[in-house]
């Protein structure tokens, strides 16, 4: 072998060996770029589990609430006055501020800090009379300075926590009296404009209740169609077209549908505005071509061998697919439908138009109630000016794709499972 | 009052198919049967609730239209336009429903009496002629069932019916994306020129609002331009795909040519991970993460940068879209025959020189297809946009600026309440064909392409 000849052989291996590279590099880019931003949710996600409380002690005192019975029944505790206790209980906090500043602490709990005092009571009505610690929830700033995420160092004007109330929360940490603990409303709350309140309960059922209308909506009627199109079907134009149409509807962006919701199902038929059924009926429309693509498939790997055995049996045609095609091409198209129903699940532009981005602050119990979805809900919070709301995000975020993952495992084991394997 | 009769003839219907099941099984304890007998009671059940429920679906999708004329026949004579007629039909419906506030008129008045007169004819009508029909049917399948009926036949053709129904909701659902976007794309395009519209470079829906009365046509003129929107959406998704197609064609090749089984086995679902992620939560990584990001290094670099620049969205957007093309490329390349790799391996032709000229010419239809399908879903693609790009329509080349798109500008502008009939609404409709047209065309090219490609090896 000559010189020109080595010298070509080994610039070829090397463009071997970099080719191979490239794609080594192309695929951990993409792992890269999951890595960073799962680490990025999580980390400014998991603080938003936590809730901060401050922990002062109240008085239940009898004249301040106005309650002039010796023995007060539950329902003189229901309506007596709790203004002053909860004011004084605040105040407390550091009694050499004067009273002009008092806003000052006030500030630095969360706007439902009486409602707090009144439910300790009303859950233990003995304490009444008594001079008792209780924990009332810290507004969402001194919750983030409290996280770490808030800057303590930028000047006081740029701050909206300023020096005093840091000094008090410092004694207060200092004391012990700062609590942080499981943050058990984050689920059970439904939506606030004020972060340390703000819950995921009402977008979750809104969720649930639009997926089961989906479901609802949708399953069938693929199915059905599945089944036309893949046992009885004649081979005609007609069919083609239907076919195509199929193939056609499942990459249309999501948004089309929302106009076809807000054009259709809105204007013409008058159902009502931003609730979980005019969402599930327009996912549904979305997940209709997923279903009946995977229905369609593993109605087609069920193999003719059993279709002619139970034709040889004499069964109708009807009879072999709806006793023998249909039952074993159930895990299939079960997996499948659970997949359409995650894409559906992660949707929100096609929900915003229909009006799902309503602020709702009750939590929905039924499908006809206004409600938002949670992938909706992460966009009303990301639209959120204030800093509290970020971490929220990221926490609902998590919960959306853990409520994602069970999804496709459930997908995953149904399919493997139950589904039969033909050689 | 409709639930109530829907669950009665449902009742009913599952009720038949007791009796005929009951008829024939007495029937069969004497003589011979030539169908099983509960094929009877399908039957019967079917014959019950099938009329009724076709008829009752048919009367309450025509009998809104129906009032509406009998109501507005009164009005004829007083040469209103049409909206002034809906108008009039609104007050009068709300009046007759005791939610109407606002002046009340004599003709108001009587015309919302006539109104709920009407609807109760209709109601007790509809009730006495379903209830009817679903008696009539009945008895007729009842008489008709004898022992040398063949009862499997009709109720097999029945459900087949009921399949080929089903399949025609997908037609259907097509139908009314075509017809709602072209119904409201139509009645804008009456107040702005297709032209402006087309060629227009100003858009500005905003300066159209105008509180009671019609908007200034020369207004309107100049706010509807929709070329920033058309050339921000394919410069987004131009951006999307030079980070998509590098990195996602580069590991579809690698995963298909190179990589061992087990890492194919893992490396695959997990970058599949990506196309499955909602696109909400990578709108929110854009706007929070990577735009801040970009804004600082180009500020280091000395450059202007906006932070909800258009390269941000696109990146991200980018970086969605590598699954698609990665898993399609992957196939594609797969399912190139086994044979022509042989046979350059047998000319001594190294691995990645058998892929970059033989497999890859051989696939490169399918890449094409599959890029076009990832294109497509660029250009349709949202809230990474409407979180990350801002939503402001600038006719820019800049990636540092931030532009909008048409899928973000009908979330803009159909945010909050929407009034039909307002020519800003209107406009969204008419984004949305166009958003549908695009994404059509590169479909059916994709699909035929692929469709094309598959039949060259199978």
């Amino acid at each position: 072998m000559n010189e020109a000849k080595r010298k070509l052989l080994s610039k070829r291996y090397r463009a071997e060996a970099n080719f191979k590279l490239f794609g080594q590099i192309a695929i951990g880019l993409a792992l890269l770029f999951l890595a960073v931003f799962m680490y990025k949710i999580f980390s400014k996600g998991y603080t938003a589990f936590q809730k901060t409380w401050i922990v002062t002690e109240v008085h239940y005192d009898k004249e301040l609430m106005l309650i002039e019975t010796d023995n007060p029944s539950l329902e003189d505790l229901e309506n007596a006055d709790y203004y002053d206790i909860a004011y004084k209980a605040m105040t407390r906090l550091d009694p050499s501020l004067p009273e002009e500043d008092d806003r000052q602490l006030i500030q630095m709990v969360a706007f439902t800090y009486e409602q707090e005092v009144k439910n300790h009571l009303l859950k233990n009505p003995s304490l009444l009379g008594k001079i008792v610690p209780i924990r009332l929830t810290a507004s969402d700033d001194l919750d983030q300075v409290h996280k770490g995420n808030y800057p303590r160092d930028i000047p006081e004007e740029d701050r909206r926590v300023n020096d005093y109330q840091l000094k008090i929360y410092d004694m207060l940490n200092e004391r012990g009296d700062i609590l942080s603990k499981f943050n058990l409303s984050f689920f059970t709350n439904p939506d606030s404009r004020e972060a340390e309140l703000a819950g995921i309960a009402s977008s979750f059922m809104g969720t649930v209740f639009s997926i089961l209308v989906c479901l609802a909506f949708s399953f069938p009627i693929a199915v059905l169609a599945a089944i036309y199109l893949e046992e009885f079907a004649p081979k005609n134009k007609f069919t083609d077209f239907i076919e195509v149409n199929i193939n056609n509807l499942a990459a249309v962006p999501s948004i089309v549908f929302g106009l076809l919701g807000l054009g259709v199902l809105l204007a013409v038929f008058n159902l009502p505005r931003s609730t979980p059924l005019v969402g599930g009926i327009t996912l549904s429309l979305m997940t209709l071509p997923t279903i009946i693509i995977a229905a369609r498939a593993s109605l087609k790997a069920v193999p003719p061998s059993i279709r002619e055995a139970a034709l040889a049996m004499g069964a109708s045609n009807m009879q072999t697919t709806m006793h023998h095609t249909v039952p074993l091409s159930m895990p299939g198209t079960l997996s499948g439908t659970i997949i359409g129903l995650a894409q559906a699940l992660g949707e929100t532009a096609p929900l915003i138009l229909i009006g799902m981005v309503a602020f709702v602050n009750t939590i929905p119990g039924t499908p006809v109630d206004p409600a938002a979805s949670l992938p909706v809900q992460i966009y009303i919070w990301s639209e959120s000016a204030e800093r509290g709301f970020v971490e929220k995000v990221s926490a609902c975020i998590m919960v959306l794709l853990g409520f994602l993952i069970l999804m496709n495992l459930a997908a995953q084991i149904i399919r493997h499972k139950f589904e039969r394997k033909w050689n | 009052m409709n639930l109530v009769l829907i669950s009665l003839i449902l009742l009913l219907g599952f009720s038949s198919y007791y009796f005929g099941r009951k008829k024939a099984t007495i029937i069969q304890s004497s003589q011979r049967l030539t169908a099983l007998p509960k094929f009877y009671g399908y039957y019967l059940a079917i014959w019950c609730a099938a009329p009724a429920l076709i008829i009752f679906s048919l009367w309450s999708v025509f009998e809104p239209t129906i009032v509406k004329n009998f109501i507005l026949a009164d009005y004829l004579d007083q040469n209103l336009t049409k909206n002034e007629l809906q108008l009039i039909y609104t007050k009068v419906k709300a009046l007759a429903l005791g939610t109407y506030t606002g002046d009340i008129n004599n003709f108001l008045d009587n015309s919302a009496g006539k109104y709920i007169q009407i609807k109760n004819m209709a109601n007790n009508a509809k009730i006495v002629i379903v209830l009817a029909a679903l008696i009539l049917s009945l008895s007729y399948a009842y008489q008709s069932i004898k022992k040398n009926n063949r009862m499997r036949e009709p109720v097999e053709i029945f459900l087949k019916w009921v399949l080929f129904t089903a399949s025609l909701a997908a037609v259907l659902v097509t139908i009314g994306i075509v017809f709602s976007l072209l119904f409201e794309a139509i009645r804008f395009f009456q107040s702005v020129r297709i032209f402006d519209f087309i060629f227009g470079t100003h858009w500005y829906p905003a300066k159209t609002f105008v509180r009671d009365g019609q908007p200034d046509p020369e207004l309107m003129k100049d706010a509807f331009g929709a070329v920033p929107l058309f050339a921000g959406t394919f410069f987004i998704a131009f951006i999307a795909m030079c980070v998509a197609i590098p990195v996602g064609l580069l590991s579809g090749i690698y995963l298909a040519e190179y990589a061992t089984r087990k890492v194919r086995k893992y490396a695959k679902p997990i970058i599949e991970i990506l196309a499955g992620i909602p696109t909400v939560v990578y709108g929110f990584f854009a706007a929070l993460t990577v735009g801040p990001f970009v804004k600082e290094i180009g500020n280091s670099l000395g450059l202007e940068v906006s932070s909800e620049s258009a390269l941000a969205a696109g990146a991200v957007m980018g970086v969605m879209i590598i699954p698609f093309i990665s898993s399609l490329s992957d196939d594609v390349i797969s399912a190139v025959p086994q044979n022509l790799r042989d046979g350059s391996y047998a000319m001594g032709a190294t691995k990645s020189e058998t892929i970059k000229k033989v497999i890859f010419p051989a696939a490169l239809p399918g890449i094409v297809g599959s890029i076009l399908l990832a294109v497509s879903r660029a250009v349709g693609e949202t809230m990474i946009v409407v979180m990350a790009s801002g939503l402001a329509a600038n006719l820019t080349a800049n990636p540092l600026e931030s532009t909008s798109t048409i899928t973000a500008q009908i979330v803009v502008i159909l945010i909050g309440d929407q009034q039909f009939g307002d020519p800003k609404t209107q406009a969204a409709f008419a984004l949305g064909i166009s958003l549908f047209v695009v994404t059509l065309f590169l479909n059916v090219i994709a699909l035929t392409v692929v469709k094309k490609y598959r039949e060259k090896y199978e």
